[in-house]
């Protein structure tokens, strides 16, 4: 008898009883709950596709074993904002354009999060150095450092959700 | 008279294969051009969009399906816009013709008083109760294009020229499933492939219980030949074991690349091809002063961010298959060779995945689906790589050596310039007849094709803008094609682009600097191209450029310009950097022109990109090799952070120009040698071969 886990994610509670306890998060976000929203890129926490928050924290969940994570609490990107109501982290990716292909969008987003939390005035340099951790392949770094520099400027102003 | 056909027009001639009216107020467009992250479908529905007078958002883009789509080969070139753009805009202007036909038919007026607005017909301007969708009982689009119907001129271009928002990126904002690796079908099971490590190896033994054991949960092996996979229904368990599997299967007869091949300078001793392209070599002049100088490149890896991912159902003796790969027709083509099947029995679509820059395991991981879901029929099958996997099984792109030798008149001005290039090829995508890598494990696989490289007519590969567009009245190109790899070597943006004209205009400079001229007036005394001339002098007035600016300082700056393929976007980049012991860029300023712009916000976002992209191959990357692939992850195969790239400006010019070039690869070369341009004028030393790692200006430093 497989032992169950609880824990919450996207302000729900789940309960989850995978083949063995060292199964990571990441696959058991995507293959049992179904939120392909956090990426796979390595399996090696090293690319950051796959950033997800536990107790707020950007936290890497691709070798993340769930045995870990019981009694915590996780967003991924599905629980940050939705096309209709979009986190102002969304919004400015969105009015910047910021990507290319995308994949590494969710871990990025998610780790801004994270940033503006602890730091709603981060200058460029603190926001690249925050996503050191992050890789986007295609190019779109600065897009992306501005998106956040302006999303963190609406979320000062209140302008933001 | 009608213009001709544009070439994916002229091979697809059915006008039903590139447009369709589903439904009231709906269009869908059908173009064989897949997204591959830079934006192509959302430049579709704004071409479609002017030429038929539709709204946007009416506008939905279905691409990359063998079923339903124009065959366009590849993905590839940045021939989207300029090839397939184009005949999508022919095929819609042609519909558009048969439309207003068929209402002037109906109405009893004549066409030329009808005039279409979001798709509904008016006559002198008034509406006639007519539209597409009332009209398509009367229009059949199961004809072959004529090229009659005339297209817009720029002038009255609307969505051309908009900075319309990505259509595709809001999915991928918001989390939602639109990769591949997020698909997931009815019954499907998960798989991972045991890969044969290399062409010929074939397997010893195979620890069963040792790859169950570590699994924790049940999978069953599927082996045809020497090709050995791991499938189940929970995938933290199929994975498991393909790791476990890489200690529990032993292998016979493995080659692997020994670290003795990993440096470009392996290339000159090999068996090659010998091409010769240009003016016959002439014979050293006495009078003149002659410049020669060597520059190489290693191999790099596309390294794109999610590994390769297939899906296959193979059902009632029909293949369906989900890739992420650059052609559909192509990797069917290849499908069929490899499983012995006709083609018209296997479907081939598109789904998205992360960004490719060219041929990685896409095509591969596909054909491994493809297997495993022919020895399971009924069953849908999923193929992912592991990062490992994908970074040392996708085909690299090669090392290269290029040797300028040019004579140098009294001016200080090349007369005559040879480039002479070791390479392997550019070319080994499944549809030239390469082999898909799971093939070589298959008992009775489809032979190699005989060597060869991208056609000059397709822009070249290895020889790709070794020609200079300067003014110089003998140019030549000699090609050494090495035949035997260490490794699969394929297309990587810019093919043979980046190392070309990093040499050339490296050499540039170095020619500049013995004449005593300054790098950007140098170019333009060799320079008539008005267009060539545009881009270097806006680039130079964007930073700034000082034609004093002193060197040997530890911050240098750099300037290098091209013309992708000798006939496609004019870009010149100028690159500001300090040099300590590591290279850190501070500011990187590009124009560009790339004909008619579809999407300037889109164009930048793709030059900026191989701005970045390019910078990273050159400051940071080189595939190394010690006994096997040992560049494996992201930390043996570093790529520029966040923290380390630098601000960027771009801009682009004669953006109404009648005819659109593509821009995906124009800045990959340029930026590359304005980059070593730039690390020399910092040192006052020249290094010539990349990446330009701490050792190489260490060693400059020191004068070796």
């Amino acid at each position: 008898m497989a032992q169950s886990f609880d824990f919450e994610v996207n302000g729900k509670r789940v309960s989850v009883a995978p083949a063995s306890d060292d199964t990571p998060l990441l696959d058991i976000l995507r293959n049992t709950l179904g939120l392909m929203g956090t990426r796979f890129g390595c399996g090696l926490e090293q690319c950051g596709s796959c950033t997800v928050l536990i107790d707020g924290r950007p936290e890497k969940s691709c070798a993340k074993p769930i045995w870990s994570v019981t009694g915590r609490t996780i967003t991924t990107i599905e629980g940050l904002g939705t096309k209709e109501k979009p986190h102002p982290l969304q919004q400015a990716f969105i009015d910047g354009q910021a990507g290319q292909c995308g994949y590494c969008l969710s871990g990025i987003i998610v780790s801004a999060k994270a940033l503006l939390e602890t730091n709603p005035a981060p200058t460029r340099a603190e926001i690249a150095a925050a996503l050191d951790g992050n890789i986007c392949r295609c190019g779109s770094h600065n897009r992306i450092l501005r998106a956040i520099e302006k999303a963190a400027a609406a979320m000062r102003a209140g302008t933001g959700r | 008279m009608n213009a001709p056909l544009p070439g994916p027009l002229k091979d697809n001639p059915r006008l039903d294969r590139w447009l369709a009216f589903p439904a009231p107020g709906k269009v869908t467009v059908l173009t064989g051009r897949v997204e591959l992250g830079q934006g192509v479908l959302t430049a579709m529905a704004q071409i479609a969009a002017d030429e038929l007078d539709v709204s946007l958002a009416r506008i939905a883009v279905h691409s990359g399906d063998t079923a339903a789509t124009p065959n366009e080969g590849y993905t590839a070139g940045s021939q989207s816009m300029q090839s397939g753009g184009v005949a999508l805009r022919q095929a819609c202007a042609d519909i558009r013709a048969l439309f207003i036909a068929a209402a002037a038919k109906r109405l009893g007026c004549g066409a030329n008083e009808l005039s279409v607005r979001d798709g509904a017909l008016l006559r002198n301007g008034a509406p006639t109760g007519e539209d597409y969708w009332t009209l398509t009982p009367h229009v059949s689009l199961a004809v072959e294009a004529t090229g009659a119907g005339t297209s817009k001129p720029v002038c009255d271009l609307a969505a051309v020229g908009s900075n319309t928002p990505r259509l595709d990126l809001p999915d991928k904002i918001f989390g939602a499933p639109t990769f591949i690796h997020d698909m997931r079908l009815s019954g499907m099971r998960h798989a991972r492939v045991v890969r044969q490590p290399s062409a010929n190896a074939s397997i010893g033994t195979i620890d069963e219980a040792a790859i169950s054991r570590a699994a924790k949960a049940p999978v069953e092996l599927v082996r045809n030949g020497n090709f050995l996979a791991v499938v189940g229904d929970d995938e933290t368990a199929v994975d498991r074991a393909a790791v476990a599997a890489l200690s529990a299967v032993r292998w016979n007869n493995v080659e692997q690349p020994a670290a003795s091949q990993q440096e470009a300078s392996w290339l000159l001793q090999r068996p090659m091809l010998d091409i010769a392209f240009g003016a016959p070599e002439t014979p050293r002049s006495q009078s003149m002063e002659r410049f020669e100088a060597t520059y190489s490149r290693g191999y790099l890896a596309h390294a794109s961010l999610s590994p390769s991912c297939g899906l296959a159902h193979f059902e009632g003796g029909h293949l369906t298959v989900w890739t992420h790969c650059q052609g559909v027709f192509p990797l069917r083509g290849a499908l069929a060779r490899t499983l012995k099947l006709a083609p018209e029995a296997i479907t081939v679509i598109h789904v998205q995945g992360s960004g490719c820059y060219g041929h990685n395991g896409a095509d591969d991981a596909a054909a491994d689906a493809a297997i495993i879901a022919m020895a399971r029929p009924g069953t849908p099958v999923r193929v992912r790589w592991r990062r490992e996997e994908e970074f040392v099984y996708e085909p690299k792109t090669t090392a290269a050596i290029v040797k300028i030798r040019a004579q140098v008149d009294a001016d200080g001005k090349p007369s005559d310039w040879t480039a002479e290039i070791w390479s392997g090829t550019h070319n080994g995508r499944p549809g030239s007849g390469a082999n898909l890598l799971g093939a070589y494990a298959l008992p009775d696989h489809p032979p190699d094709p005989p060597p060869h490289d991208v056609p000059e007519a397709n822009g070249g590969g290895a020889t790709r803008n070794a020609e200079p567009l300067y003014d110089i009245p003998q140019k030549r190109i000699l090609q050494h094609l090495v035949t035997e790899m260490p490794v699969r070597v394929s297309s990587l943006r810019g093919l043979g682009a980046m190392p070309n004209i990093f040499a050339l205009e490296c050499a540039i400079d170095e020619l500049a600097a013995r004449a005593g001229r300054d790098p950007v007036d140098y170019r333009l005394s060799i320079t008539s191209d008005p267009r060539a001339r545009a881009v270097i002098e806006k680039t130079a007035a964007m930073a700034n450029w000082d034609a004093k600016a002193p060197g040997g300082t530890g911050i240098g700056r750099g300037i290098a310009f091209a013309r992708y393929k000798n006939k496609a976007a004019y870009s010149a980049v100028i690159v500001e950097l300090e040099v300590a012991d590591e290279i850190r860029l501070r500011h990187i300023w590009s124009a560009t022109d790339a004909g008619l712009v579809i999407n300037p916000d889109g164009a930048i976002n793709q030059i900026e990109g191989g701005i970045i992209q390019s910078a990273s191959w050159v400051i940071k990357e080189q595939v190394r090799f010690d006994n096997g692939v040992a560049s494996f992850d992201w930390e043996t195969y570093p790529v520029l952070k966040f923290s380390e790239v630098p601000e960027i400006d771009i801009e682009l010019i004669n953006t109404r120009d009648p005819v659109p070039l593509g821009v995906g690869e124009v800045t990959a070369g340029p930026t590359a040698a304005a980059i070593g341009n730039a690390v020399s004028h910092a040192l006052g030393a020249r290094i010539r071969d990349l990446p330009l790692t701490r050792e190489r200006i260490m060693a400059a430093l020191l004068g070796d």
